[in-house]
């Protein structure tokens, strides 16, 4: 009997996204941010959580997806990724969802560039496609993340 | 590394001190061999390892240490007397010990090592070839003495106290949250108790600092043993003596200083300190002088490693310095003395004739310098031919939690440790437009006559044009980078506060010019510059270090050598009086403003930092007449002693100097020491000391009664 998976999903422009929940610290609203000059423009900033600073990086400008509305307060998704925490800055907050192994599939070749990168498949759910997003390898920012 | 038994992670901490302690005692019993407790204290040791690597199964480890105890037996009976070869052997024993011990820190069991000619070594030395040691009776054992200090310590865990640290952190920024809060409300009650939770964060940061600090004779405790090993292997004669042991420093820092004091040590022995013969045919004593010396000063601790060997040769350094490339040789021939001897902190830089396992890898001052100014500090070379080298170590006291200044820019808030701070500088109105001139497109501002070099803080982090701010005025924070002064401009000059240092996640490592980051007062993080980094980057110091070296400031090779060289902070009086103190008395200097003064009993006072500070006025002790306008603001000088604190009021506080001190009228005067040129004014050198006991006549025994209580 396979244990089901518990995903935490969340809105990044449009697609709908999904971590591990084991590897999800918190949940917490939009936060005072202090830019980081010089620093990738995938992070966003520096947030103070209870006295932790956590680089906060933006989902948007990390799956070179369009910048998001001004108005739009986004949300933070604090997770354990390498030897720290750090936050994803997302649109939004799902639900926990539970997933079965059957319904994941890898993705087509045809998608492409970073995407290819940062998301190893989806889950098929009845209404809609949940696509995973590898934390690991979307807090790592090298060369060709700035 | 595999999971290690309680048991034996116990038995391996206890043997690495009981090791520890068999360097020490080993080396201080080959000059009094027949000390009895020092002998048994060494046996017992060995006992104790042979005893527990027994019961635990380790039984290569046990075979060696028999040996050794076999042999100390006979040394603590007085069947033996100590020679330097009996020496040498227990010393290899405890390498032996060590390098099996670390076998099994690793792997968790004893590795296939060969001890058997060591154990030959123990077995052949136990037979009383030679002399029978005389005294065979005296049987004065110390055994039955407990330890009194072990009895009220306890062991803890880094790791623990590490946590502990951090949470006084937090801490320290809720109750900075708090008092901000407390300013803009007017409940009597609240603002009472949230200054006595100022009080209790203030001394339990205090306390909890304390617990991480160590002595810096934990690391100068290995040193007699390197140096005598270092000694024999080049066939010279070395006394080592030690001032300052028990000078506190954190446990970081500690470990950082650990490698780059070792290898200044290896140095002063190997390439300092001359050959017996040479040293006699220069008239000095066949044995060379190695003198380490520790001391607080102006919240840093100083180190010094002083020789008395053959110095420098300057003519030396110049030769290989062109040789290798590293300045050209009319650069060379134009350097002072002094520049020279800072030669030998350019990388790729060694005078060493042949390649040894002691010194001369390549691996040089560089590096030293490189590590110790990765922690903050400060590292200097004094050098006389024929008299010897003194190298003088800088360093913070903790890392964890500093005094920084809070500046802006482009709308955010930095900090800059204070270490780095030199002084501010605003220019308004007319001197804001005309201060800052340009050579070509670099801009620099005559600071007392001399240029200083410009870079504008928002430019060089891309966040804005650097344009001057709202009022038109231009600030300036003068900063101090690898020798070099320079100018930073901001657009605001906030706050100095105690910042606790976080350190930045994995994604932002790659900026250099950022040291780390730090949560202000309110909630917001603030990011903390490198200075270093920075100038590096704004090319003020170039990254080879080699400009640097050679521009530094011409005054500094006239100093006066001889007088020993001191931090004064000199201080402005009436017309046109300067004062000097040693720095080392100064706790802060403050500016307070003159709506704060308040009087208690016959004396002025103000509240600071939660406590009455009383005030002393300079000027009247003195009776110099004070030239200030009466509506401007306090300029104190905060001077603490025993637990002590009174603020000295001046006129200015004109400058901070490093300068080798000689008296030119060695005449005391009332609370006066004497005078010295200092940046060519006569200064007059204050005894605050005296000044203070003559002005509070209580004060020494308060001092002392607080000393006896503490």
């Amino acid at each position: 009997m396979s244990m089901p998976r518990q995903l935490c999903t969340f809105v990044v422009d449009g697609l709908f996204f999904g971590v591990d929940v084991k590897h999800v610290q918190e949940v917490i609203r939009s936060q005072p941010m202090t830019r980081v000059p010089l620093a990738p423009r995938v992070v966003r900033g520096l947030i103070n959580l209870r006295g932790q600073i956590v680089t906060a990086i933006d989902l948007r400008r990390r799956l070179e997806l369009p910048e998001r509305a001004d108005e739009q307060r986004p949300m933070n998704i604090v997770v354990r990724a390498g030897d720290g925490v750090v936050s994803l800055v997302v649109d939004d907050i799902g639900e926990v969802v539970d997933v079965e192994d059957g319904s994941f599939e890898c993705p087509p070749e045809t998608l492409q560039g970073v995407a290819r990168q940062l998301i190893p498949g989806a889950y098929k759910l009845t209404d809609r496609l949940l696509l995973v997003l590898d934390t690991e390898r979307a807090v790592a920012l090298d060369g060709d993340a700035s | 590394m595999s999971e290690l038994d309680e048991v034996v992670r116990e038995f391996l901490v206890e043997s690495h001190e009981g090791l520890d302690q068999l360097d020490r005692d080993l080396v201080t019993l080959e000059q009094c061999p027949r000390d009895r407790d020092l002998l048994a204290g060494v046996f017992r040791c060995i006992h104790t390892i042979k005893g527990t690597c027994g019961f635990l199964g380790f039984s290569r480890l046990e075979a060696v240490s028999h040996v050794g105890e076999s042999l100390l037996s006979l040394l603590r009976d007085g069947v033996l007397v100590l020679t330097p070869e009996i020496t040498s052997a227990l010393l290899q024993l405890v390498d032996a010990i060590r390098q099996i011990l670390a076998g099994i820190e690793t792997t968790g069991q004893e590795a296939d090592a060969d001890y058997t000619a060591l154990v030959e070594l123990l077995t052949r030395l136990q037979s009383p070839d030679e002399s029978p040691a005389a005294a065979l009776a005296t049987t004065v054992a110390a055994e039955g003495r407990g330890s009194a200090v072990s009895d009220t310590n306890i062991r803890v865990d880094v790791g623990l106290l590490d946590k502990l640290m951090n949470l006084v952190g937090e801490l320290v920024l809720a109750r900075n949250q708090i008092l901000q809060y407390t300013a803009t409300h007017q409940d009597s009650a609240f603002a009472a108790t949230s200054q006595r939770l100022n009080l209790i964060t203030t001394e339990l940061q205090e306390g909890v600092m304390k617990t991480r600090m160590q002595s810096i004779g934990n690391i100068w405790g290995r040193l007699p043993r390197i140096v005598r090993d270092l000694a024999t292997a080049c066939g010279k004669q070395v006394a080592i003596e030690m001032e300052g042991k028990e000078t506190e420093l954190d446990k970081t820092v500690i470990e950082a200083i650990k490698d780059p004091l070792t290898h200044i040590v290896r140095n002063s022995v190997d390439h300092g300190l001359e050959l017996p013969a040479v040293r006699v045919a220069a008239g000095k004593p066949a044995e060379g002088r190695l003198v380490l010396r520790a001391f607080h000063e102006g919240g840093q601790v100083n180190l010094e490693i002083c020789d008395d060997g053959a110095g420098i040769n300057v003519e030396r350094v110049r030769e290989k310095a062109v040789e290798r490339g590293l300045v050209s040789a009319e650069q060379a021939a134009r350097m002072s003395e002094r520049e020279v001897h800072h030669l030998i902190f350019l990388p790729g830089f060694s005078t060493a004739e042949t390649v040894n396992n002691i010194s001369g890898r390549g691996v040089g001052m560089d590096v030293v310098r490189t590590n110790i100014e990765k922690i903050g500090g400060t590292v200097d070379v004094q050098s006389v031919a024929g008299e010897g080298t003194t190298l003088r170590i800088k360093i913070p006291l903790t890392l964890a939690i500093i005094p920084a200044l809070t500046i802006t820019a482009a709308g955010d808030r930095y900090a800059i440790p204070q270490v780095n701070l030199l002084e501010l500088v605003r220019l308004e109105g007319e001197d804001a437009r005309t201060g800052i001139e340009m050579i070509y497109d670099a801009p620099v501002y005559r600071l007392r006559g001399r240029l200083l070099p410009l870079t504008h803080l928002s430019r060089e982090l891309q966040v804005g044009d650097g344009r001057a701010a709202a009022d038109g005025a231009v600030n300036i924070v003068v900063l101090r980078a690898d020798d070099r002064a320079f100018g930073l401009i901001v657009d605001e000059i906030n706050d100095t506060e105690e910042i606790v240092v976080k350190p930045l996640g994995q994604q932002l490592k790659g900026i250099p010019i950022f040291a780390g980051a730090t949560i202000m007062a309110d909630g917001r993080v603030a990011l903390i510059l490198d200075v270093l980094a920075l100038a590096q980057r704004a090319r003020i110091v170039t990254e080879g270090r080699d400009r640097s070296q050679l521009e530094a400031a011409p005054g500094e090779s006239t100093a006066v050598r001889g007088g020993e060289r001191q931090t004064l902070l000199v201080l402005g009086l009436g017309d046109d009086r300067r004062l000097a103190i040693p720095l080392s008395l100064v706790a802060r200097l403050e500016e307070l403003p003159r709506a704060s003064l308040e009087t208690a009993g016959s004396h002025e006072v103000v509240q600071y930092r939660g406590e009455i500070l009383p005030l002393l006025r300079l000027s009247q002790l003195l009776d110099i007449p004070s030239k200030v306008d009466p509506g401007s603001p306090l300029q104190v000088v905060v001077y603490a002693e025993g637990g002590h604190q009174t603020g000295l009021v001046v006129d200015c506080i004109v400058d901070i100097v490093e300068e080798a001190i000689t008296l030119q009228r060695p005449i005391r005067r009332g609370d006066l020491i004497g005078s010295a040129v200092i940046q060519q004014r006569v200064t007059d050198l204050l005894d605050v000391q005296s000044l203070v006991r003559r002005a509070y006549p209580g004060w020494a025994d308060a001092v002392a009664l607080r000393e006896v209580v503490a």
